[in-house]
């Protein structure tokens, strides 16, 4: 049984359903990313997991026990916000404490260090005294991590964490929190609509569209076999043509290219292409006038001698092709 | 299923807690404004205690035995007196009764009358104490008073008393209907004092917009001037409701208190306010530029009373008090600043040129209640919209 | 919601039912009865709405009420924009001339006005010819008393602003009317609506204008005041009352309405406004609050004037004998009284507004009981002090309430002041708790910290300026009030405020400017305490 379970959740407001039957698994010690587009109901499946929010219909069991009913209080775990929510009258370490002095088993000196040792870990030693309107975005963040954490909880609920930062302390964060919940070992969900967030950090992934669960699984099952078109087109980029009544997906990168026909039997014309640095995506359309991108690394780019409106011969790998059922089709 | 019942676990609960809550309220805002028919029962328990004590206190005035009076004790008095007058009076009555705390709630008349009257089912005051004898019948007819007969009683007028066996009110003195004429103002209009002598000249052109009086419905003064110029006019003739139409022309407002059109006239806010005569003479000896005038066709006119109130216990200093309020020494003070006192006069009035007791109309005080309500929603519907009529 | 939270949501709801449904359900119902005592079913109101003087009533009072309001409406809102949009000088002076009119007991208002535009007035001497009684007495009146309300609302709505919309505006070439129309007044929408529903219910409701400047002109006020302390019929009395209920409810129906679609708050990321240089723009704003400022400074010059000469405007030399007042009246023992009564108020109104408000904002659950008490906050705002006076005397003096004990004592006194002015201090508590992160209480939840101690140690110390604020709000109306009081104050507990009428009754205008005099000097002192309070607990949190 695994350490977190969700089952059928349902949840409602006013006449909108957020939740249609969810369920999730999470086992002990794994970092769980939600992901979905903002209104899928992400945020909702977390809050029903922390006892923020009622559930309509469904339960969830912590650690094999039924937690459905249980008040936040009584479920042991920290979370973070987007905001933060940082009390502003109180410095960092003041904020940490606050959370501490209601554990009522620890003494003065036990407090004391546990503060330090939380905040060595977030690597905010030096800035214990500040207040929050002193701190940067990103220590604001770790300040509030510290805090989550610092009460040893059960387990760690983050929602949408980085998503008020700037792109490089986003990117530095993403490690940062990675390692610090590796260290605790402490199973942690974390809502974000950043596909690369949740592809870099997590242990599972789940994808959620439309107050449902359209895939779980590992970053790699999710990237290389999307269960939907939906994950397909939401995680990475896909390209979609119609063949013999069903759906073929491919990824770009997957694509094979050439200056000319060969093993690449597929012609295609150069409509524009994008330097993205390492890589170089071309797009162009295939007879029948399908479109399609593919991604190739720019040494490869400089050698082929990209030239707009040039004509390209593709390989499209079996092994790679996705196959799903023709209504999908009207979804991308 | 679960949720289901959880749901529905939560639902109940709500409705329970609104039951209790609305149950709660409504029980206490019940209890307190139902408990009539109970208090009813206390109040007529009371009024028979209250007789017997009553024979009790005349068997005691026969023997007329002034040692058994209390000496001590703490009252509360309401009074419609003025500040000043409730101030120099307590301090006589406090020289005689050292020991008697006599706490006082000084309102208006229309105030103090509105506060007993809401206070009825458990009234606060001891005694009342010069307030109006219009308000003092309300108070009887809703059986609020406690029949009791002042030591000295005996030399009350009996037109100054309620007609009851054993007074439920005594009147201490009266007050009339009096013009108080700013005479800087007038001479600007081109009139003198002289001019302004009677009800017929207040209907003078020249007085258009200049006149402020006072609202019978708000105000005891205004109503017993209409009173008194209905019942000079002749009480069942339409004579009387005549001149108030052609007065209305005159007037530019009728406010909601006694004193304010001699305040406002003593201010130059208007010219003549129809007032009464010490609210005028108070103004003139403060020194603003007043002459009091009163009608010589005669004054509309009330007394002001003194009640003891019907209770559970009758504090026996309260009706030391009221005993003290009719004394010779009371009557001495209130003669100072009213020219009728209930006792009669003996002619020599400060601040007034001419005997006001000759200046009083015939007043006919059973008429006047009686036909009290006709008369204001009457007087309503003919004034009470002037702005609108503008 | 947990079980404790319940428990206390309900208990501020029963109470405040108590104080406040208890007491008008003992009036009102009396609409419906007869003069003794049966039922009467709608006949009162149908006598009521049968006389003549009744449309007139209505319409006198809708049209000062809506006069009274476009114009404090617009003068608030330009005195609050010229302070927080503009760079004229003396803004910290115009904050607090601005005020003036709540230090001052209403009659003083009526006493300014009067010596300004009555016959002998100042202005009246120079050749104004107005009619002050009336109409354009009771309007000036009331914007004079509803003015300093519309005023502090604006300027808490008009100092938060989002300086990057008028930037992005700037760059786009849009006019000064059109960043103002297109930026400024949406941003503030919701505020304006408030403060028109303020001004008007306040300008629909009160008595004291009318009555000492009204003359003939007569509005629902004063036909209540007629018909409870004129022809003592209580009941028609209640049936003016209940009617003068109605914009309140209409306004609270209104408030949903507005607040629903007010999502729009400045977020964490607005820059600062930067105000731009204008001279003209400065110049013809301070001649505008300069001129607002004359005309309340002028009202303290009348008191001045008033209490410190023996007898104006005939003998001016100096004296201080009016500060020894009548002992009828309470004497200086009242003045105390006062300040004590108002210190309960405050400190137990503060404290129940507060946390009253605390519980509307941020529990969730149980829609219906929070709508329920949404409701019970709005009403009182509509309860002219005459309703709450006599309506308290019905509910506290009936032998079967066991309450009754209280009345009398300054208790009931206490009571009625938190009830006639809730409303301002619940909008500005709500107002304050809105703008706290609603993930504080997750956050605390998550840790185990109990609602209580985040209440204690986070949401009231950031609130700090909005609790000293109702703080100063209760003081300062407690120690002007009188039409409720003047029905509940006991034998032995006589207030200041009730003094000054009796004062000016009598025609002692000196003694009654002396009083005012000392009510204005604790007055300010209390909300320049207030201001250094307010400055040191920003400089902490912000």
């Amino acid at each position: 049984m695994s350490y977190l379970e969700v089952r059928n959740i349902t949840k409602r407001f006013d006449r909108q359903t957020v939740l249609a039957n969810v369920s999730a698994d999470i086992e002990k010690g794994e970092l769980v990313c939600v992901l979905g587009p903002s209104g899928c109901g992400k945020t909702t499946l977390l809050r029903i997991v922390a006892g923020l929010e009622t559930a309509d219909g469904g339960s969830v069991y912590i650690n094999g026990r039924d937690c459905t009913s249980l008040s936040p209080g009584k479920r042991n775990f920290g979370i973070v916000f987007q905001s933060y929510a940082l009390f502003p009258n109180m410095t960092v370490a003041g904020n940490i404490l606050f959370g501490l002095r209601h554990k009522g088993k620890l003494g003065r000196e036990e407090m004391r260090a546990r503060v330090d040792e939380v905040l060595r870990m977030v690597d905010l030693s030096e800035h214990r005294n500040k207040y929050p309107r002193q701190l940067s975005g990103g220590q604001q963040q770790r300040a509030a991590l510290a805090r989550a954490i610092a009460p040893a909880p059960s387990y760690l609920l983050l929602d949408e964490p980085l998503s008020a930062l700037d792109a490089k302390v986003r990117v530095r964060l993403r490690g940062e929190i990675r390692a610090i919940q590796r260290a605790l070992g402490i199973t942690t969900i974390m809502v974000t609509h950043d596909q690369e967030e949740a592809l870099t950090m997590a242990d599972k992934i789940i994808v959620m569209n439309n107050a449902t669960v359209e895939q779980a699984g590992t970053p790699r099952e999710v990237y290389d076999r999307p269960a939907t078109p939906f994950v397909a087109n939401f995680i990475g980029a896909m390209n979609f043509y119609p063949a013999n009544e069903v759906v073929c997906a491919i990824r770009p990168e997957r694509i094979e290219i050439s200056n000319a026909p060969g093993s690449c039997n597929v012609a295609a014309d150069i409509k524009g292409f994008e330097f993205k640095g390492a890589m170089t995506r071309i797009y162009g359309i295939l007879p029948g006038q399908t479109e399609i991108c593919v991604d190739i690394s720019s040494d490869r780019a400089d050698e082929i001698g990209l030239c707009e409106r040039a004509r390209l011969y593709l390989r499209i790998p079996e092994e790679h092709l996705i196959k799903y059922p023709p209504p999908a089709a009207r979804v991308m | 299923m679960e949720s289901e019942m959880r749901t529905k676990h939560r639902k109940r609960i709500l409705t329970i807690c609104i039951a209790i809550l609305l149950a709660v309220s409504a029980g206490i805002a019940l209890s307190a404004c139902s408990g009539g028919g109970a208090q009813e029962d206390s109040a007529a328990a009371a009024g028979g205690e209250a007789d017997a004590a009553n024979t009790a206190s005349e068997t005691s005035d026969a023997s007329d035995a002034p040692a058994e009076k209390a000496t001590s004790g703490e009252i509360t008095v309401y009074t419609a007196l003025e500040d000043e007058q409730v101030t120099e009076y307590l301090a006589v009555f406090n020289a005689e009764y050292p020991d008697i705390t006599v706490n006082i709630v000084r309102e208006s008349t229309g105030v103090i009358t509105a506060r007993l009257l809401a206070e009825k089912d458990n009234a606060q005051a001891d005694a009342v104490w010069g307030t109006a004898a219009s308000s003092m019948m309300i108070l009887d007819d809703q059986g609020m008073l406690e029949a009791y007969a002042p030591e000295g009683v005996d030399r009350i007028l009996p037109e100054f008393k309620s007609d009851k066996p054993v007074p439920t009110w005594v009147g201490i003195d009266a007050w009339e209907t009096a013009f108080i004429v700013n005479t800087v103002e007038l001479d600007k209009l081109g009139l003198a004092v002289s001019d302004i002598g009677s009800y017929e000249d207040l209907l003078r052109p020249e007085l258009k917009d200049h006149i402020v009086m006072s609202n019978p419905n708000s105000s005891g003064t205004g109503f017993l001037t209409v009173a008194g110029v209905l019942q000079l006019k002749g009480k069942d003739t339409e004579a009387g409701w005549d001149y108030l139409s052609k007065l209305h022309e005159n007037v530019n407002q009728y406010v909601h208190s006694g004193s304010k059109p001699a305040k406002m006239a003593a201010a130059g806010e208007c010219v003549v306010g129809v007032s009464f005569g010490y609210a005028g003479i108070s103004q003139k000896a403060n020194g603003a530029p007043v002459e009091v005038v009163f009608p010589v066709e005669g004054s509309g006119w009330d007394m002001e009373a003194n009640a003891l109130m019907k209770k559970d216990s009758i504090e026996p200093a309260a009706k030391t008090f009221l005993d003290w309020a009719i004394s010779d020494a009371a009557m001495d003070l209130y003669k100072v600043n009213y020219p009728i006192i209930a006792t009669g006069g003996d002619g020599n009035y400060e601040g007034y040129e001419i005997d006001p007791v000759s200046q009083l109309i015939e007043n006919d005080f059973n008429w006047v209640a009686n036909n009290r309500d006709d008369i204001l929603s009457k007087w309503i519907e003919k004034y009470d919209s002037k702005s609108a009529a503008e | 919601m947990r079980p404790a939270q319940l428990a206390l949501l309900l208990a501020l709801l029963a109470g405040f039912t108590l104080i406040q449904i208890g007491p008008l359900f003992s009036l009102f119902s009396k609409a419906f009865l007869d003069a003794d005592g049966s039922f009467a079913g709608l006949q009162n109101y149908a006598d009521y709405f049968g006389s003549p003087s009744l449309s007139v009533s209505v319409r006198n009072t809708v049209d000062i009420s809506f006069v009274t309001t476009l114009c404090s409406v617009l003068l608030g809102f330009a005195y609050a924009y010229a302070l927080t949009r503009t760079n004229m000088r003396g803004k910290a002076f115009f904050r607090y001339t601005a005020l003036i009119p709540i230090f001052l007991p209403t009659v003083v208002h009526a006493l300014g006005l009067v010596y300004m535009f009555g016959k002998q007035g100042i202005l009246t001497g120079l050749g104004v010819e107005t009619e002050l009684y009336g109409r354009f007495g009771i309007i000036l009146s009331e914007i004079i008393y509803t003015f300093p309300q519309a005023f502090l609302m604006f300027v808490v709505a008009l100092e938060v602003a989002d300086g990057r919309l008028y930037e992005a505006a700037d760059s786009m070439g849009v006019s000064a009317a059109g960043k103002f129309f297109g930026i400024t007044l949406p941003d503030i929408r919701y505020t304006v609506v408030n403060v028109f529903f303020v001004c008007f219910t306040l300008a629909f409701t009160d008595f004291g204008a009318p009555k000492v400047l009204g003359g003939g002109y007569n509005v629902l006020a004063t036909d209540i005041y007629k018909q409870i302390a004129g022809q003592f019929n209580m009941n028609m009395g209640a049936v003016v009352g209940t009617l003068l209920l109605l914009p309140a409810v209409l306004s609270f129906i209104a408030g949903r309405a507005v607040s629903s679609r007010n999502a729009s708050t400045v977020n964490a990321k607005a820059t600062r406004l930067v105000i731009r240089e204008c001279a003209w723009r400065d110049a013809v704003f301070f001649v505008f609050c300069a001129l607002v400022s004359a005309c309340f400074l002028f009202l303290i010059a009348v008191l001045f004037m008033g209490a410190l000469t023996e007898y104006y405007p005939y003998n001016m030399a100096l004296t201080l004998r009016h500060f020894s007042f009548n002992a009828s009246t309470g004497g200086i023992g009242s003045y105390f009284n006062s300040l004590w009564m108002s210190l309960l108020t405050a400190v137990f109104g503060t404290a129940f507004a507060f946390v009253y408000a605390y519980m509307m904002e941020k529990t969730d659950g149980f829609a219906a009981l929070r709508r329920y008490g949404k409701l019970l906050a709005a009403l009182p705002l509509a309860l002219p002090g005459m309703v709450v006076g006599v309506s308290f005397i019905f509910f506290f003096n009936a032998r079967s309430n066991p309450l009754h004990f209280i009345y009398g004592t300054v208790v009931i006194l206490v009571l009625s002041n938190i009830l006639h002015y809730f409303a301002v201090p619940f909008i500005t508590a709500t107002g304050s708790l809105k703008k706290l992160d609603r993930e504080f209480e997750s956050v605390s939840d998550s840790m185990r910290v109990s609602r209580l101690r985040l209440f204690l140690r986070v949401s009231a110390p950031l609130s700090l300026t909005a609790v000293l604020e109702i703080f100063m709000y209760y003081f300062v109306n407690s120690m002007v009030t009188v039409s409720a009081v003047v029905f509940l104050y006991g034998a032995k507990f006589k207030v200041a405020s009730i003094a000054i009428t009796h004062m000016e009754e009598a025609g002692d205008i000196s003694q009654a400017a002396a009083m005012s005099l000392l009510i204005l000097f604790i007055n300010v002192a209390v909300r320049g305490a207030y201001a250094l309070a307010a400055k040191c607990t920003e400089r902490k949190i912000l």
